[in-house]
């Protein structure tokens, strides 16, 4: 990597080389810590480390400056070996403010590294962030290393020649911290400074004071004789190619986006706003020149329906919500699967029940989005297991949804979707066609009648002549599609859509394991947890252990071979942000006698945990 | 196929091979009758309308129309439609609706769908009974009204559907009666032409649970007055009473003694204070005649353009979509 020349090129501090560094940025809401993080990232990305982030919001919109609801943080983990999660523990803190230090503190390990800007330690601030006496005087911090820098004075001092009125200066001190920060683990300016010049093009001041505030950080890093040693994080053997950092909730915009062009049919989006699946509908608004249409309906049940209509006039029908939303929609849903229409619903669970925990991360509709509907009503269900991972499987749900004319749920979480990792960008021709088939030719047409390999009914749409018909909730009579209220025709369809789920098993991936394909133990997981149980498995099995990790995207129908692989170990662990829901349907489905590992802090899980875990069980 | 089959379109083409299972004499019939004779001259083919329904005696209205149709979830037809026309704005939807599934367990649906100005037909049959369900109070029962779940009378107030589409700002509202056809006809034809959310209330006669609710608004010669555009509103014997507007309010009056036709308040379906239009909706037994046809017809923007006014837009400033192009947005590295 080539270093800018407006950059300070003194060596005088040794230089130490590290594998793996987890920083979290907090401050107050207004301290600018979300830009700091992602600039961090950027810049990490861009030399090559391998990243994985996790931004943590204040649940009030508008809490009081300085308060400890106020906090808000950002935490990223590069590093030179495959990084697959947001980290356990911080090994550096930036705390801008006395609240942010209170909120995070318990989240370190002793001798963690914490870097606090002193001059908010005001007692107005301390008071605000219920501290009784300052934390920075009273001995409390005796196992940290705590490194004190005048932040805002410095910060300040270095912009004295700028015209800019002082309180806009001070704003420029998340930069200055940015700046110190990229001295301590040896980036380059470039990318921040490139950021800076065109975010703030037109307002060269701001721009210039920006840019001024990060370097005159690095240079203190250099100079101000607070660090003995800086660090050096190598290069990640990533595979070449082009890359962009991506949330879970992006990678569910593009995947949904991509799909509408792969399947080349339009996509409607409905949603009512629920926290954490906003920001898909905020993206999603954003395609319309690809022909999206978003809906921000009334409310859940309307999002339900109006995607499923668009689903019965021929576009990809899509939905989006979080747990308290696919309550209200499994009546509805219960309609999509009497209809066998080709809906798609996007489920960003958060911690429940009830509203629950809104902003925290929880797997618990797992079995909601299997049965949450009156009678038999089998759908679908996929769940992503990276952020990244949210594109392909926004794909292979409506690859599935359109072939099997069948309602299918993605249960992704708050965790995947606010937390981001690179994505290394496929290339379109690479990407699976979507075959959308709608009949065209009206004779012998029967609205139930199945295509005898998938059973998929035919999707005669809207405003083809001949093919009128009508649908409804009502039960059908196999392949005229009437009502039919006959008790043989109904046991007849009821299995009919059961098998139709079932025999998607065919057409799926088997699972795959990771480790040994026998063993003492195996770990089975689904969605979010991948990252932690994966790692987990692979220090075990560094350490000698027999352990394997199966990790199922498909969780409606399950892979063909899960019941044989499950059998190949001594003892299974099914690690879940719930109370049991995968080992519930393990155990009935198989036989198998699971234990579980579970987690419903609103929290994932950390490696350690699950290492400890697997350690307490072989 | 050939292209041009609505040309010839008649009566015949739009009734489906289902045979009609609602009870002997209901009004529904007649409903099903003047829609089917309508569509044909509405000069859209056949395949594009969409009847779309919740649940409820008048929700089986789609299976006895040979278009398409969609027989939805109680209360829940205005959402699928919402989908339907948004995804495909070239096509007539239709919903139907009844007293009970619109106003009360989808009420919600039936505000929004209106305020929008989706460009959808609602027709509501008002029986002020729930009928499938066999007999209990519904949003537009009188107060006291005694069903099966209310024995000793209903204590709950009933809504003016008319007056909940006006409140909703909607942008064509009527009201027609199922025993006189011709009008019927002549409010659906209307509806069906209309841009934009067209609602049409129908007091619809329930035989079973319900029989003779309109018997006093239709029995009587002053019992209903039909609105006429730009025209005096006169009703009665001999057109003998009008309605005349005094300090806001509505009144009755009876012609001659110096109060002629001059005096009375002119219907106008276009007026811009939609208060008006609401005070007209209101009007009801006793004191009142009950107004039939068109309260307020407007044109505003249809939900359905704007959406294809920004789609446009959109792509005539973003241009052409590449996948590969449009992956590559926003903040990208390359690892060598
Ligand atoms: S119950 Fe009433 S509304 Fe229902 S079909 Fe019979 S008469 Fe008609």
């Amino acid at each position: 990597m080539e270093r800018s020349t407006e950059q300070p090129k003194t060596r005088s501090v040794p230089i130490e080389e590290v594998e793996q560094v987890v920083i979290r940025f907090a401050g107050d809401s207004g301290d600018g810590m979300q830009l700091t993080g992602s600039q961090f990232t950027h810049t990490s990305a861009v030399i090559g480390n391998d990243i994985s982030t996790l931004p943590d919001y204040p649940a009030e919109i508008r809490a009081p400056a300085g308060s400890l609801p106020g906090v808000s943080s950002f935490q990223i983990h590069f590093g030179s070996t495959d990084v697959q999660t947001p980290g356990d523990q911080p090994d550096v803190l930036v705390a801008m403010n006395p609240a942010a230090l209170k909120v995070h503190l318990p989240d370190l390990s002793r001798n963690a590294r914490v870097l606090v800007n002193t001059d908010a330690f005001t007692p107005q601030n301390l008071k605000k962030a219920l501290y009784e006496s300052n934390p920075l005087e009273d001995g409390s911090l005796a196992d940290f290393q705590v490194v004190k820098i005048p932040i805002t004075t410095l910060n300040a001092r270095a912009l004295k020649e700028s015209a800019l009125p002082k309180k806009q200066l001070d704003r420029c001190k998340n930069f200055w911290a940015l700046g110190l920060l990229y001295w301590l683990y040896d980036r380059p300016l470039e990318p921040t400074l490139d950021w800076i010049r065109a975010h703030f093009a037109g307002r060269a001041e701001i721009a210039e004071a920006n840019a001024a505030a990060l370097k005159a950080g690095f240079v203190y890093g250099e100079v101000g004789e607070v660090f003995t040693t800086h660090y050096k994080v190598r290069k990640a053997s990533i595979e070449p190619g082009v890359y962009r950092k991506v949330s879970g909730n992006d990678a569910l915009v593009l995947g949904c986006v991509a799909a509408s062009l792969l399947a080349d049919t339009p996509l409607l989006y409905a949603s009512y706003p629920i926290t954490p699946a906003s920001d898909v509908l905020h993206g999603l608004a954003r395609y319309k020149h690809v022909g999206v249409r978003t809906v921000q309906s009334e409310d859940e049940i309307a999002a339900m329906g109006i995607a499923l209509g668009a689903a019965y006039a021929g576009n990809l029908g899509v939905t989006g919500t979080s747990g308290p939303g696919l309550a209200l929609k499994g009546e509805m849903l219960g309609l999509a699967v009497m209809t066998e229409l080709p809906v798609v619903v996007l489920d960003i669970q958060r911690a429940g029940p009830s509203t629950g925990l809104p902003t925290k991360t929880e797997q618990s509709d797992l079995l909601l989005g299997l049965f949450g509907r009156s009678g038999d009503s089998p759908v679908v269900v996929l769940a992503p297991a990276t952020p990244a991972d949210c594109f392909a499987i926004a794909i292979e749900a409506f690859r599935i949804a359109v072939k099997y004319m069948v309602p299918v749920v993605v249960l992704s979480d708050g965790y995947l979707g606010n937390g981001a990792e690179p994505w290394k960008l496929p290339r379109a021709a690479d990407l699976p066609k979507i075959d959308v088939r709608h009949p065209n030719d009206p004779k012998g047409f029967l609205p139930y009648l199945r295509d005898p390999t998938t059973l998929a009914r035919p999707w005669a749409i809207p405003g083809t002549p001949g093919f009128e018909h009508r649908i409804g909730g009502i039960e059908k009579a196999d392949k005229s599609g009437n009502v039919n209220y006959d008790p043989a025709n109904h046991q007849l369809m009821t299995e009919l859509r059961l098998r139709k789920v079932e025999g998607i098993a065919d057409d799926i991936p088997e699972a795959a394991v990771e480790g040994p394909l026998r063993g003492d133990l195996l770990l089975l997981t689904w969605g979010s947890t991948y990252g932690a149980v994966s790692q987990a498995a692979k220090k075990a099995r560094a350490m000698g252990r027999s352990v394997g990790h199966v990790h199922l995207r498909h969780l409606n129908p399950f892979p063909r071979n899960l019941g044989d692989l499950l059998r190949g170990y001594e003892k299974v662990l099914v690690p879940e942000n719930n109370t049991g829901q995968l080992r519930f349907l393990i155990r009935s489905r198989y036989l198998v006698d699971a234990s579980g590992m579970n987690k419903v802090s609103g929290q994932p899980f950390k490696i350690r945990e699950v290492l400890a875990k697997i350690e307490e069980f072989i | 196929m050939s292209e041009d089959r609505s040309a010839v379109l008649s009566r015949k083409d739009f009734v489906s091979d289902q045979e009609v299972r609602w009870c002997p004499g209901c009004g529904d019939y007649s409903i099903l009758a003047q829609t089917q004779k309508v569509l044909p001259s509405i000069g859209i083919p056949r395949e594009k309308y969409v009847f779309v329904s919740g649940i409820g005696c008048s929700s089986r209205f789609p299976y006895y129309m040979n278009t398409y149709g969609f027989h939805t979830i109680h209360g829940r037809a205005p959402t699928v439609a919402t989908g339907i026309k948004t995804a495909n704005p070239e096509l007539s939807v239709w919903i139907v609706t009844g007293d009970g599934d619109g106003l009360s367990i989808g009420g919600n649906h039936l505000l929004h769908t209106i305020r929008r100005n989706l460009g959808v037909k609602i027709l509501l049959f008002n029986n002020r009974i729930y009928g499938l369900t066999k007999g209990q109070y519904s949003p537009t029962s009188e107060l006291g009204m005694r069903t099966r779940s209310s024995p000793m009378g209903s204590v709950d107030y009933p809504v003016h559907p008319c007056c909940f589409a006006v409140a909703a700002e909607g942008t064509f509202v009527a009201r027609a009666i199922d025993s006189d056809t011709k009008h019927l006809a002549m409010v659906l034809e209307r509806a069906a032409r209309h841009e934009g959310t067209a609602f049409v209330e129908i007091y619809q006669n329930c035989v079973i649970f319900n029989d003779g609710a309109f018997d006093s608004v239709t029995e009587r010669d002053d019992g209903t007055v039909h609105l006429v555009d730009g025209e005096p509103i006169v009703f009665g014997t001999n057109r003998g009473k009008g309605i005349r507007r005094k300090d806001g309010a509505l009144e009755v009056v009876t012609l001659g003694n110096g109060v002629g036709e001059k005096d009375l308040l002119v219907h106008r379906e276009d007026e811009p204070d939609p208060g008006i239009a609401f005070q007209l909706a209101r009007m009801d037994a006793p004191g009142f005649p009950v107004a039939l046809g068109v309260f307020r017809s407007v044109r505003r923007p249809t939900y359905e353009e704007m959406v294809e006014e920004q789609i446009r837009r959109a792509r005539e400033e973003k241009g052409p979509v590449d996948l590969d192009a449009l992956l590559r947005e926003g903040e990208c590295w390359e690892i060598k």
